[in-house]
């Protein structure tokens, strides 16, 4: 497949010395979904505001669709639409008009036919003529897709676009990405949801104190990031490991306390089943069972410590 | 030139005045009525004729200009400022237009908003006195060039602003006194000596007079003087929009 938008050595420095991005080359694929993962203030939505020219790089190139953002920012920017982080809306303003105003501003004739198409497909239809004042959270972010969506671009950015909106909506919102991604738009989306990316995302960047990690496919990425912990609770401490247990690879808890198991989410076994009936056949006696899963935090810091493959 | 986001640009800020249309033509009709009832009335009773010309016919061109400029510099400042307060800027940004293209959609809107009330006023004012304008091209003229010129002075004062304090600032502190004393509504002829000296260090006292040629064939000050500080105004406003073009100032990070 080949590259939409190519982002080559891209630097971004502010005058008190901060460097929100420290040389980030990456390549986006035409027709993927692309989620850019990575904990607040990893330079996410700089590298998205630096794409679509809201912040001005200070070094390295992008270009989309062969376009440099810079000397032709025109034809770059006609080929891009963002939805940002932050619902950003008129008030006052109605949905028709905030949609046909965005088309407009990026130089396309009106054309009703295309807006109420628009409209139709994110379920804003009935709700054209309302203000934007009027309308729930879940109801702006649509619109904020609908405004991004007007000029018929090519490739839509998503800056976190199910923060802080609930499961319902965020699996709306899933499906929305996933039926513009069927309608041949290439979109990379931003979370700090891992579930986010594994739900709808094609590859998986991981970004971090503005370095991209890595980026891999999703479904590698998952292996490699689904390890999950479950800790069992012992009515009485042991001081060792039970050896009829030891085909569990498992770790004693703090104080002999507990046994930790260490497994893989995305294994067709987990083992689960097995080692808690080995547990109550070596004669333990179970307290309580709690799961962990390595953070987005634990990761990086595997990442960062080169500990990852 | 990106005509078509122009015209949205323009659109969209024209839309939001036809919103509150009543508001916008009451509120001058009710304001310019007021200044006849009270300084016409008041100080008309007073002063007869300036050079011939009544009181409440002298005051117009400066009520006209006194609307047209608070207005323009409110409507450009406010048209770019509210994006920028409800971070709807960044739709704008990510546009494919430059600056320029930016400017003439916000500042064509908002001098369009203000020469309308400038004639509304205008229309207002023949009710109450006698008007007659004697160079009608120089009167347009002035009026037009005034309306662009204060919304490219608001739109300046719109992407300094980082709050709406500082959205009045400049207009009420500077703007709104340097109107009141530039012979809106008195001749500066009628001034002591020393007075007269110094405010023709006021610029408005230019725009008025200028103004109030292209009326009455009265003027305070020659017209070429008028002609060349309201040019040399724009230029310096238009010089600034460019340095912010350039710069991104307070816009682009």
């Amino acid at each position: 497949m080949t590259a939409i938008l190519s982002i080559k050595d891209l630097r971004k420095s502010y005058a008190d010395g901060f460097e929100a991005l420290k040389g980030v080359s990456l390549d986006i694929r035409e027709g993927e979904i692309l989620a850019l993962l990575g904990p607040n203030g990893a330079g996410k939505t700089t590298l998205i505001s630096t794409i679509c020219g809201i912040t001005t790089p200070t070094s390295g190139t992008v270009t989309v669709g062969g376009h440099d953002i810079q000397s032709e920012y025109r034809a770059a920017r006609s080929m891009i639409g963002l939805v940002p982080q932050e619902i950003a809306l008129e008030p006052f303003e109605k949905v028709w008009n905030t949609v046909r105003f965005s088309r407009g501003l990026f130089g396309h004739r009106m054309d009703n036919a295309k807006i109420e198409q628009i409209l139709r497909k994110l379920s804003l239809w009935d709700k054209r003529k309302n203000a934007i004042k009027e309308l729930s959270g879940g109801m702006k972010r649509r619109v904020l897709i609908a405004k991004a969506l007007a000029h018929e671009p090519r490739i839509l950015f998503l800056d976190e676009p199910t923060a802080g909106v609930d499961v319902e909506l965020r699996k709306d919102m899933w499906e929305i990405v996933e039926e513009l991604k069927q309608s041949g738009v290439t979109i990379i989306l931003t979370t700090h949801y891992i579930e986010e990316a594994e739900a709808i995302a094609d590859r998986v960047g991981v970004i971090n104190k503005g370095e991209l990690l890595l980026v891999q496919d999703k479904d590698r990425l998952m292996a490699q990031m689904g390890q999950k912990q479950i800790e069992v609770m012992l009515t009485k401490p042991v001081t060792a490991i039970p050896k009829s247990l030891s085909q569990h690879n498992l770790e004693l808890g703090e104080g002999g306390e507990s046994l930790v198991y260490t497994y893989d989410t995305q294994a067709e076994r987990t083992g689960i089943t097995k080692l808690l009936n080995d547990v109550a056949e070596a004669g333990l006696v179970l307290r309580d069972v709690r799961t962990r899963q390595s953070s987005l935090e634990e990761i990086f810091v595997t990442l960062v410590s080169g500990d990852a493959t | 030139m990106n005509w078509t986001a122009i015209a949205a640009i323009y659109r969209f800020e024209m839309a939001r005045f036809f919103r509150t249309l009543a508001q916008s033509f009451l509120s001058p009709v009710l304001s310019t009525s007021l200044y006849f009832v009270v300084f016409g009335t008041a100080i008309g009773s007073r002063i007869q004729e300036i050079e011939g010309v009544s009181y409440g016919a002298f005051i117009v061109p400066g009520l006209i200009m006194l609307s047209v400029v608070m207005l323009s510099i409110s409507n450009a400042s406010f048209g770019i400022y509210f994006p920028k307060f409800l971070g709807t800027i960044y739709e704008l940004l990510s546009a494919p237009i430059n600056f320029f293209e930016i400017v003439i959609g916000y500042v064509g809107a908002a001098a369009t908003k203000a020469l309308f009330v400038g004639l509304v006023i205008l229309g207002t004012a023949t009710f109450f006195v006698d008007i007659r304008i004697e160079h009608p091209f120089a009167m347009a003229a002035f009026l037009i060039l005034s309306c662009l010129s204060f919304s490219l002075l608001g739109f300046i004062v719109g992407i300094w602003a980082s709050n709406f304090e500082q959205m009045s600032l400049i207009p009420q502190l500077v703007v709104t006194p340097l109107i009141f004393l530039g012979g809106t509504f008195y001749s500066v002829s009628m001034l002591l000596p020393v007075w007269q000296t110094i405010t023709l260090f006021n610029p408005v006292v230019y725009l008025i007079s200028g103004f109030r040629w292209s009326f009455y064939g009265l003027a305070d000050v020659p017209i070429a003087l008028s002609l060349l500080a309201i040019a040399g105004f724009t230029g310096i406003c238009l010089a600034v929009i460019w340095w912010i073009f350039k710069t991104g100032w307070r816009i682009r990070s």
